[in-house]
C-alpha cells in the first residue's frame, strides 16, 4: 500500500501583498517557519526559514537573486546561499534546507506542510 | 663544520647582509654575531622622514631576524685583535670571527659654524635625532611664524625640510652650492624644484652658508653669509656624511685618501677575512651614500661568504622621490660627463615640469637623465640605461609622444633596491604563482624597497595578460568607481533599470547592496522606497544590527557623544520597557540589543518623540564623530572638540558610503578622541586644525596620514566634503578610507593634489555634491514610521502579525538579557 500523505495548506497573505525580490516569515501550525519568495518573474518558492548555519530564523529577511541563473536566497547572517528551488545551499554542498511546496488560491498564497 | 660571522654595526645594510645569508645559507654553514651600537634593531632610514607622521618607530621596521641571528643591540666593537681573529665590544664582550663585515655607516658631517652645538641645533639621521628635533620644537614657542633652518640643499636636507614642514614648521634650506640636490639635479631641474617647492612654504637660499647661529631666550638666530638673518625655532644639519672609518683605521686596515674602509669589488678590505659594506665603505675610490649599492655590496658578500663568486656590479645612484608631491628623479649619466655625451631637454614651465635624457654621441644609447615635477617616466627610463633606444630621443620625454611604446628586455634590472630583473618578474607571473602587485612583492621583494618601480610591475603583470578583474560581481563587469558614475551620469534610479541596461541576470547579494548604497549616495529618496527595499542587506533594510539570534540593536544617534541627562533617561526608559540589553559603543553613544523585528518601530517612535534621530549604525554610512571634552572644560584643550564634532556629524550624517566610515576630533594634541585611527580625524592646535585621512582601527589597525595642517573650520569642512564625496564616488565596495588611499596610484600625494590642489578640477563639483546631501538628509526612522506601507513590512509573522519567534529566548546574565544560545543542528553536528 503506498500511504497518501495529507497535506496542510496554510494562508499566508494575499498575492498582491507580496513584494517581487523579497521574502515574509510565514508561522506553521506546528510552530515551525517557513520563508516564502516571490521572485521577479512571479515565480513563488517556499522553503524552510531556519538558517542552517546560525540556527536563526532569518532566511525570509536574506537578499534574493541568482547565481548563475539559479534563483537564490543569501543568508543574512553569514551569506550562504541557498538554492530556492531545491534548498540546496551553494557554498556547502552537505547543507540543505526544506522546501515547501506553495500555491495561490483565489489570490491568496498558501504553503503545504505534511 | 660552523664558521663564525660578526657583523659590526645594524643599519639597513647590516640587515640586509644578514637576511641575504639567511635566505641562502641553506645547511647553515654561518653563525651569525651582530653588535650594534644603536639600541634599536635596524629600521627603513630611507623612510625616516615619514616618522614625523605618526611618530611611530613601527612604521619604520625592518623584517626581523630569526632567532637563529645572534643581535647584541647598544653594545658597539671597540677593538679589532686581526691576529686572533677576535672583536672586543663596549661591554668587554670578546667575541671570535672566522669572518668579520665591517658595516658601521656614516655620521652627519657638521660645518664648522660658531654655534653648531647650541641647544636647538641637530643633525638628522636617526630616530633620536628626530625625537630631539620634535622636542626642541614642542619646547620653543616664540610668537608668530615658526621656522625652521636646515642646512644643505641635497636629497637629504629637502626631507629634512619636508620633516620640519610636517611638524608645522615653515623651513629655509640653505645649500652652499648654486642649486638643490646638485648631486642629483641639473641647473634647469633644479631651477624647477626650487620653484616647486616654494610654493609650498619652503625659502630657498642658494650659494650661502650659516656664518653663525646665536640663541636669545628660546629663540635661535641664523646670520648667513649673505647677511640675511633668521629668526628660528630649530637648526638641522644635513649636509652630508663621512664614513664611519675609526675602527679600520685604529686597526690599519687602508683606509681611502677622502675616508671610507678601502675595499676591492668583491667588498674585501686589505685583510682577507675583513669585508666592508655600505657607506663605511670606499669601493672604486668612491663612498656611496646611497641604499642600493649598499644593499648591492651586502649581497656580494652574502654570495661570497657561501662561496661564490659575486662582484660589486657598479653602483646604480639612480633617485626617485617625492618631495612634498614634487616629483624629482635622476638616473644613470645625469650631468652628461661621458665624452660625447649630449642632453636632451623638455622645459614646460607652464605645466611644471623639467625633462632631460642624455644619450651617446651617436644619439642611439641611453646614458641618464633627469626628471623633475613628473616623474612617470622613470620606471622605464631607468632600467634602458646603457641601452640602445628607438628613434629621437625626445621621444622618450616629449609629452606628446604618447605613442613611443618601448619594452623592456629580459635582463633589464626593473627593482634597483633588490635587483630584480624583468625576467625574474615575468618568470613568477607565468608560473601563475603571482597575480597581483602585492604578491609580486612578496614574491620578489620588488617594490619594496623604494616602490619607484610599482607602476612597471603593474604594467609587466598588464603585459603578461594577467587582467586585474574589477567586476563587481557575475552581474556586473563594472567596478563600483563605474558603476557610480553610470548611475550619477544617467540619472539612473532603480536597480532593475540599470541591471537590465548594463549588467545581467538578476542581482545577488553583492551587487544589490554595492548599487543600493549608490543610489542613496545620489540621495534618490528614502532606502527602502519601492524596490530599493529589496535590494538591502538586512541591517538597511531593518534600520537596524542584526545579531547571532535574529534579534537586532538599536543606536540613536548622539552627536560628538554629548547627551543630555533627560535623553540618557529617556534611551533607559525605553532599553528597561523593551527588556534590551544596553552597551556604552566605543562611538560614544547607546547600543541597545535584543529588539524583534516587530518591536523596532515602536522603540524608534518612543526615541524620536524624544528627539532622537537614527545613529545609522547598521548602514555603510558615517557613523560617528566620536570628540574629547576640548576647551569647555579640560585645562589642556585648545579648541571646541565637542563642539566641532556636533557640526561634523550632524553634516555628514546618513551619508551612504562604500563603507562605514568613522571619524573623531581631539581637542589638543594629547589626541584623547584617537582621532588617527579614523577615516578621518581632526586635532586642535593652536592655530586652528591638523586633518588626517586613511586611518583604520580594527583588522589592520593604521595611523591616519596629515592632509592640512592648522586651517580654519571653514577650510576643514571643505577638505572633508571633498575627501568624502571623493570617496564615495571612487572607491571599490566595502574598502575602507585607509586601503582606499593604499590603492589608488600616487597614494596620498594624489589625494592631496585632487582635492587640496584641485588637479582634476572637481572640487567645485565634489563640494556641491555634498550640499545636495547636507540640503535632502532626512531621518530614516521617521522616514518609515510616516509611512504605513514601510511600517507593514516590520511585522514577525505575515500570517501572524504580533506572535513573538518561537526560536528567540533569552537568559539572564548580570542582570540584563542576553539571547540563549541556538541549536545549529545540521551543521553543528558534521
Amino acid at each position: 500500500m503506498t500511504a497518501v500523505v495529507e497535506l496542510t495548506w496554510t494562508s499566508v497573505c494575499a498575492w498582491d501583498a507580496l513584494q517581487p525580490e523579497a521574502g515574509v516569515a510565514v508561522l506553521l501550525p506546528d510552530s515551525s517557519q517557513v520563508a516564502v519568495f516571490r521572485t521577479f518573474d512571479g515565480g513563488l518558492h517556499a522553503v524552510a526559514n531556519v538558517d542552517p548555519f546560525s540556527g536563526a530564523a532569518v532566511l525570509s529577511r536574506g537578499i534574493v537573486g541568482d547565481r548563475g541563473g539559479v534563483a537564490v536566497v543569501a543568508s543574512p547572517i553569514y551569506k550562504q546561499a541557498f538554492d530556492l528551488g531545491t534548498g540546496a545551499c551553494l557554498d556547502d554542498p552537505t547543507v540543505s534546507i526544506a522546501v515547501h511546496p506553495v500555491r495561490v488560491l483565489d489570490g491568496t498564497v498558501q504553503v503545504g506542510s505534511p | 663544520m660552523t664558521r663564525t660571522l660578526v657583523v659590526v654595526g645594524h643599519g639597513m645594510v647590516g640587515h640586509r647582509l644578514v637576511q641575504a645569508l639567511r635566505d641562502r645559507d641553506a645547511t647553515d654553514q654561518w653563525r651569525i654575531v651582530v653588535f650594534a651600537e644603536e639600541t634599536r634593531p635596524a629600521y627603513d632610514r630611507v623612510a625616516l622622514s615619514s616618522y614625523v607622521d605618526a611618530w611611530d618607530a613601527g612604521h619604520l621596521a625592518l623584517a626581523p631576524h630569526g632567532d637563529e641571528v645572534d643581535l647584541r643591540l647598544g653594545d658597539p666593537v671597540r677593538h679589532i685583535d686581526r691576529a686572533r681573529r677576535t672583536v672586543t665590544t663596549a661591554s668587554g664582550v670578546v667575541q671570535p670571527y672566522d669572518t668579520l663585515v665591517l658595516a658601521t655607516g656614516s655620521y652627519p658631517f657638521v660645518p664648522p659654524v660658531p654655534g653648531r652645538d647650541l641647544p636647538g641645533c641637530h643633525v638628522y639621521r636617526t630616530i633620536e635625532d628626530l625625537d630631539g628635533i620634535r622636542a626642541t620644537v614642542a619646547a620653543a614657542h616664540g610668537g608668530g611664524r615658526r621656522a625652521g633652518m636646515v642646512l644643505g640643499g641635497g636629497l637629504l636636507g629637502l626631507e629634512a625640510a619636508n620633516a620640519l614642514r610636517g611638524m608645522g614648521l615653515s623651513p629655509h634650506v640653505v645649500e652652499l652650492g648654486p642649486r638643490l640636490m646638485p648631486l642629483q639635479v641639473d641647473e634647469g631641474g633644479a631651477g624647477l624644484l626650487k620653484r616647486l617647492v616654494e610654493k609650498l612654504d619652503l625659502t630657498v637660499h642658494t650659494g650661502t652658508s650659516a656664518s653663525s647661529i646665536e640663541r636669545d631666550g628660546e629663540r635661535l638666530f641664523a646670520t648667513l653669509s649673505n647677511g640675511l638673518e633668521l629668526d628660528l625655532d630649530v637648526v638641522v644639519f644635513s649636509a652630508g656624511i663621512r664614513p664611519r672609518d675609526d675602527l679600520a683605521r685604529e686597526f690599519g686596515l687602508e683606509v681611502g685618501a677622502r675616508g671610507g674602509i678601502v675595499v676591492d669589488d668583491t667588498c674585501r678590505t686589505s685583510d682577507e677575512n675583513i669585508y666592508a659594506v655600505g657607506e663605511c665603505a670606499s669601493i672604486g675610490g668612491v663612498v656611496y651614500g646611497l641604499i642600493a649599492p649598499g644593499n648591492s655590496m651586502a649581497d656580494v658578500v652574502a654570495d661570497r661568504l657561501l662561496g661564490g663568486s659575486a662582484v660589486f656590479p657598479g653602483a646604480d645612484t639612480s633617485t626617485k622621490l617625492k618631495l612634498m608631491g614634487v616629483d624629482v628623479a635622476s638616473f644613470g649619466d645625469a650631468h652628461a660627463t661621458t665624452e660625447g655625451a649630449l642632453e636632451v631637454v623638455v622645459n614646460d614651465a607652464v605645466a611644471g615640469t623639467y625633462a632631460k635624457v642624455v644619450v651617446s654621441d651617436d644619439a642611439k644609447t641611453l646614458l641618464g637623465g633627469v626628471l623633475v615635477g613628473d616623474a612617470g617616466a622613470y620606471p622605464l627610463l631607468r632600467p634602458l640605461v646603457g641601452r640602445d633606444v628607438p628613434g629621437d630621443p625626445v621621444t622618450l620625454i616629449a609629452p606628446s609622444s604618447g605613442g613611443v611604446e618601448l619594452t623592456l628586455p629580459a635582463d633589464a634590472q626593473v627593482c634597483s633596491c633588490h635587483a630584480v630583473t624583468k625576467q625574474d618578474i615575468t618568470d613568477v607571473i607565468h608560473s601563475g604563482e603571482c597575480g597581483d602587485v602585492p604578491a609580486l612583492k612578496a614574491c620578489t621583494k620588488a617594490g619594496t624597497g623604494c616602490g619607484s618601480c610599482v607602476p612597471m610591475l603593474k604594467k609587466l603583470l598588464q603585459e603578461c595578460g594577467v587582467e586585474q578583474s574589477r567586476a563587481l560581481c557575475e552581474h556586473f563587469d563594472h567596478s563600483r568607481a563605474d558603476l557610480f558614475e553610470i548611475v550619477r551620469a544617467a540619472g539612473i534610479t532603480t536597480f532593475s533599470a540599470l541591471i537590465a541596461k548594463h549588467g545581467r541576470g538578476r542581482g545577488c547579494d553583492i551587487c544589490k547592496p554595492a548599487i543600493a548604497s549608490i543610489l542613496a549616495s545620489l540621495d534618490r529618496g528614502h532606502v527602502l522606497d519601492g524596490e530599493q527595499a529589496t535590494l538591502q542587506d538586512t541591517n538597511d533594510r531593518f534600520l537596524a544590527n542584526i545579531q547571532r539570534n535574529g534579534t537586532y540593536s538599536v543606536v540613536p544617534r548622539i552627536p560628538g557623544g554629548e547627551i543630555t541627562a533627560e535623553k540618557l533617561i529617556v534611551i533607559g526608559e525605553v532599553a528597561r520597557d523593551y527588556g534590551l540589553y544596553t552597551k556604552i559603543t566605543g562611538g560614544q553613544r547607546i547600543d541597545l540589543f535584543g529588539a524583534t523585528v516587530d518591536q523596532l518601530p515602536a522603540i524608534w517612535k518612543r526615541l524620536v518623540d524624544a528627539g532622537f534621530e537614527s545613529g545609522h549604525a547598521y548602514g555603510k554610512a558615517l557613523r560617528t564623530i566620536k570628540s574629547c571634552v576640548g576647551t569647555t572644560w579640560c585645562r589642556f584643550g585648545v579648541q571646541d572638540s565637542v563642539g566641532l564634532a556636533i557640526e561634523l556629524e550632524l553634516r555628514y550624517r546618513g551619508l551612504r558610503a562604500p563603507h562605514k566610515i568613522k571619524s573623531a576630533v581631539s581637542g589638543c594634541a594629547r589626541e584623547c578622541a584617537e582621532a588617527r585611527s579614523k577615516d578621518f580625524g581632526i586635532i586642535a592646535t593652536e592655530n586652528g586644525w591638523n586633518l588626517y585621512v586613511g586611518g583604520n582601527g580594527g583588522f589592520t589597525p593604521r595611523h591616519a596620514d596629515l592632509l592640512a595642517t592648522d586651517v580654519d573650520t571653514e577650510t576643514l569642512v571643505r577638505l572633508i566634503d571633498r575627501f568624502l564625496m571623493f570617496y564615495v564616488r571612487t572607491a571599490d565596495r566595502l574598502q575602507r578610507t585607509a586601503s582606499w588611499i593604499e590603492a589608488m596610484d600616487g597614494g596620498l600625494d594624489h589625494l592631496r593634489s585632487v582635492i587640496v590642489d584641485d588637479s582634476l578640477g572637481i572640487c567645485a563639483d565634489l563640494e556641491a555634491a555634498m550640499e545636495v546631501h547636507v540640503a535632502s538628509y532626512a531621518d530614516e526612522w521617521r522616514g518609515v514610521l510616516d509611512d504605513p506601507e514601510k511600517l507593514s513590512r516590520f511585522s514577525s509573522f505575515v500570517n501572524a502579525p504580533g506572535t513573538p519567534d518561537p526560536t528567540i529566548s533569552f537568559r539572564e546574565e548580570r542582570g540584563q538579557r542576553v539571547p540563549v544560545s541556538l541549536g545549529i543542528p545540521e551543521v553543528a553536528a558534521r
